[in-house]
């Protein structure tokens, strides 16, 4: 039977969750290319694990997809240049807290394709983590872990359900929404491969009920010719951040729990975000490994906020600058979205991988004014994870450590949903990672 | 723009809502019933009010100043301590010891124990209870309605069938000054429900325990519900933040404890009313319920044993 049941209902719904502004502002704007900067600066360290080692020198003449930096280790991803230019020097820069070596590249403008790219032949299921590795990819939700070993999945442990993320319950950024609009065909090809070379039973796409332009659009898959058997599903999930968290997303598409310390694989899944599929499925088709990035610019100092495709290495002031400058009285530019994302301190850094929006805040946003905690337990009904975030500031206030163990301070992802509603505006998500950091100290 | 950024630690995004915003909204809710008793009651129910509120929030500022603390006046908390208690307080009492009992419960019951959110009962209920064992002949003499006339009697120790139901239900009858209007209290209930102050859990748990065993033991239901101050004990007093469970199980254990001994202290013991008593006892058992109602989080696995790991 085909089309019995054409949009899923969620089969779970998690503890917690929070209503946010949306603030999309940018959901119909078409993305704007950018030119290619002068100068990238690319960090060998751009995802989860170790940090890829550079393969060129300075004075290297190189192409858009070239590759700069091989990986080292199997938690790892290679690097490719995003321009086409000359190798000015290899360089060691602080990228988030930890010093990297970068790869600087003198653009010549041009941006020729490498000549050696061809399409990646996948002939078996092992071929498909290779794909990934080769394309250099990571999480492209915000993460940045190496998809390859998300797909290395071993015999032994049986998937049977790929869940396709388009949550994107951040504020203000679009750019997975914007993927989904523009990138349509790579987005449903990659799936309908993906699921045939990997032999997965059932695929679910998921998508929060506030972007119903894509869910109109993804609704035509349910007619898709291929799809005889019923088995790619969409799925409109209620719009209640943190939604596109993992194990979040995976709870409410299959109704399965990932117990901690363990991997959705352990419970049958693989989670791809909508980019990343359709970034995977490109370089199977034509071979351009990951060397740009859609990011959304927005927040309260933009001027003309707006979803730009950077070259990944270009510094934010001149991503910035090309979204037409920001106000004066901008204060924080921040990686990602307003609640998980982390603040830059430096104007030079520079667009990464993982990187999917900028948001600018200005001035105006100083930190409110503490008050005592009044044990309303607002934080403890909006965590995801079931957490008593109050009860952890007490205990860390008292340096109360083995408390801290039992209430599970671990299963925190930090999604930002207890400082957010916290009337007494107390910092509860710092607190957290103060917590965990404490017992990361005691061991 | 500088090059230098500043950095502050995600989110960066915050809800609304402030300690001052909820406070005043329980303010916004019980002043429908509060002005009632005011009309019901005439011009000495808001002095009493008055008075309340005023040595509340002045107590509050002159302890702070005293010990160097910062002033917390402005999060609106001793306003509402101070017109909750005078709400249960009858019209007739003498001004000054309304003041003793702004007094206490600002100092004694809050400050003492670390000031808002460290207090382990609620004050306005501790401190209606430090009044009624201090002067218990001023705080069982309540007005009529709408007359000088005098009379000791609640409908809760009134003889069944002295009051309708329509009376009952919307406070034609002598108590204190803001208790007697179910309907106002309810509609301030809703308020609060609505604007997520409160959750409906404490309330609903609390009321309809006492229904149940009224009706149970053949008491007249609308006199045990509309009657006495459960509504306002279980809307407004029973939900305080500080002093009440923080799951929804704990909570609904707190309540129907609530009920359970309210109805007892009315059935078995020699007071007619035991609202405050079963709210402070229960205060007293939370830090109890709360740690037998902590939830297990999401994908919780039991932690190994550090000796079990070495066996």
């Amino acid at each position: 039977m085909k089309g019995k049941e054409r949009i899923l209902r969620p089969a779970g719904r998690i503890h917690g969750g929070i209503l946010l502004p949306h603030l999309k502002g940018t959901a119909d704007l078409e993305s704007v290319v950018m030119p290619p900067p002068a100068v990238v600066k690319i960090p060998m360290l751009q995802h989860i694990g170790a940090p890829a080692e550079p393969t060129v020198k300075p004075g290297d003449k190189v192409f858009v997809g070239t590759l700069i930096g091989k990986e080292s280790g199997f938690v790892s991803a290679p690097v490719h240049s995003s321009v086409s230019g000359t190798v000015k020097a290899i360089e060691d820069t602080a990228v988030g807290g930890r010093n990297t070596k970068c790869v600087v590249i003198e653009s010549d403008g041009l941006m020729e394709k490498d000549p050696d790219l061809k399409p990646f032949e996948v002939k078996s299921k092992a071929d498909i983590a290779l794909a990934a590795e080769r394309c250099g990819l990571v999480g492209l939700g915000g993460a940045g872990f190496p998809t390859k070993v998300k797909l290395s999945v071993k015999d032994e442990t049986p998937i049977d359900t790929l869940i396709i993320n388009g949550a994107e319950c951040e504020p203000y950024i679009t750019s997975d929404y914007r993927e989904c609009m523009e990138k349509y065909d790579d987005v449903i090809e990659g799936i309908y491969f993906l699921k045939e070379k990997l032999n997965i039973d059932r695929v679910i796409i998921c998508i929060e009920s506030n972007k119903e332009k894509a869910i109109n659009k993804l609704y035509t898959i349910a007619a898709d010719k291929r799809d005889k058997d019923d088995t790619v599903k969409l799925m409109k999930l209620p719009t209640s951040y943190p939604q596109g968290a993992e194990k979040v997303i995976i709870y409410s598409a299959t109704g399965r729990k990932v117990p901690a310390g363990k991997l959705p694989s352990d419970v049958g899944c693989i989670v791809m975000n909508i980019t990343s599929i359709a970034t995977l499925y490109r370089f199977i088709k034509t071979g351009m490994p990951l060397v740009s990035k859609r990011i959304t610019v927005d927040g309260t100092a933009v001027k003309e906020p707006k979803n730009i495709i950077a070259p990944i290495g270009t510094s934010i002031k001149d991503v910035l600058e090309f979204a037409g400058g920001i106000s004066e009285d901008a204060s924080e530019v921040i990686f990602g979205g307003p609640m998980m994302g982390v603040d830059s301190c430096d104007i030079n850094s520079v667009v990464e991988k993982r990187t999917n929006a900028l948001t600018v805040m200005r001035e105006e946003i100083k930190l409110p004014a503490v008050t005592p905690c009044i044990r309303c337990g607002r934080c403890a009904r909006a965590c995801p994870m079931n957490l008593y975030p109050a009860s952890v500031e007490a205990a860390v206030d008292h340096g109360f450590t083995e408390k801290l163990k039992k209430l599970n301070v671990n299963y925190c992802m930090e999604c930002g949903s207890c400082s957010f509603v916290c009337p007494a505006k107390r910092p509860l998500t710092q607190v957290m990672r103060l917590a965990k950091a404490e017992l990361r100290r005691e061991k | 723009m500088k090059d230098i950024l500043t950095v502050s630690s995600s989110p960066h995004l915050r809800h609304t809502d402030t300690t001052r915003g909820i406070m005043s909204d329980v303010v916004i809710a019980l002043s429908p019933a509060a002005v009632y008793g005011c009309i019901l009651f005439g011009w000495r129910a808001a002095a009493v009010l008055a008075v309340c509120i005023a040595f509340a929030v002045l107590s509050e500022f002159v302890w702070e100043k005293a010990l160097k603390k910062p002033v917390t006046v402005g999060d609106m908390s001793a306003v509402v301590t101070g017109l909750l208690l005078g709400m249960n307080l009858p019209s007739t009492i003498p001004l000054w010891q309304a003041a003793i009992g702004s007094i206490a419960a600002i100092i004694v019951v809050k400050q003492m124990f670390g000031g808002i959110g460290c207090n382990f009962a609620n004050p306005a209920i501790a401190a209606r209870i430090i009044l009624l064992v201090s002067f218990p002949a001023s705080m069982t003499k309540f007005a009529e309605p709408i007359s000088d006339a005098v009379t000791s009697a609640t409908p809760l120790a009134a003889e069944n069938g002295t009051y309708t139901l329509k009376e009952l239900f919307f406070g034609m009858h002598s108590g204190s000054i803001g208790e007697t209007s179910a309907f106002l209290l309810l509609v301030g209930g809703v308020y609060l429900i609505l604007r997520r102050v409160i959750s409906p859990v404490i309330p609903a748990c609390f009321i309809g325990t006492v229904a149940l065993l009224s009706l149970i033991s053949g008491e007249n239901l609308a006199v045990s519900v509309f009657g006495g101050g459960l509504m306002i004990g279980a809307v407004f007093m029973a939900t305080d933040y500080t002093t009440s469970p923080v799951t929804t199980l704990g909570k609904a254990v707190f309540a129907v404890g609530c009920g359970l001994i309210t109805f007892i202290i009315r059935k078995f013991g020699a007071l007619p009313e035991g609202v405050s008593y079963s709210i402070l006892l229960m205060n007293i058992l939370v830090p109890h319920i709360n740690r037998f109602t902590l939830a297990k989080p999401f994908g919780f696995v039991k932690p190994v044993k550090e000796d079990a790991k070495n066996a």
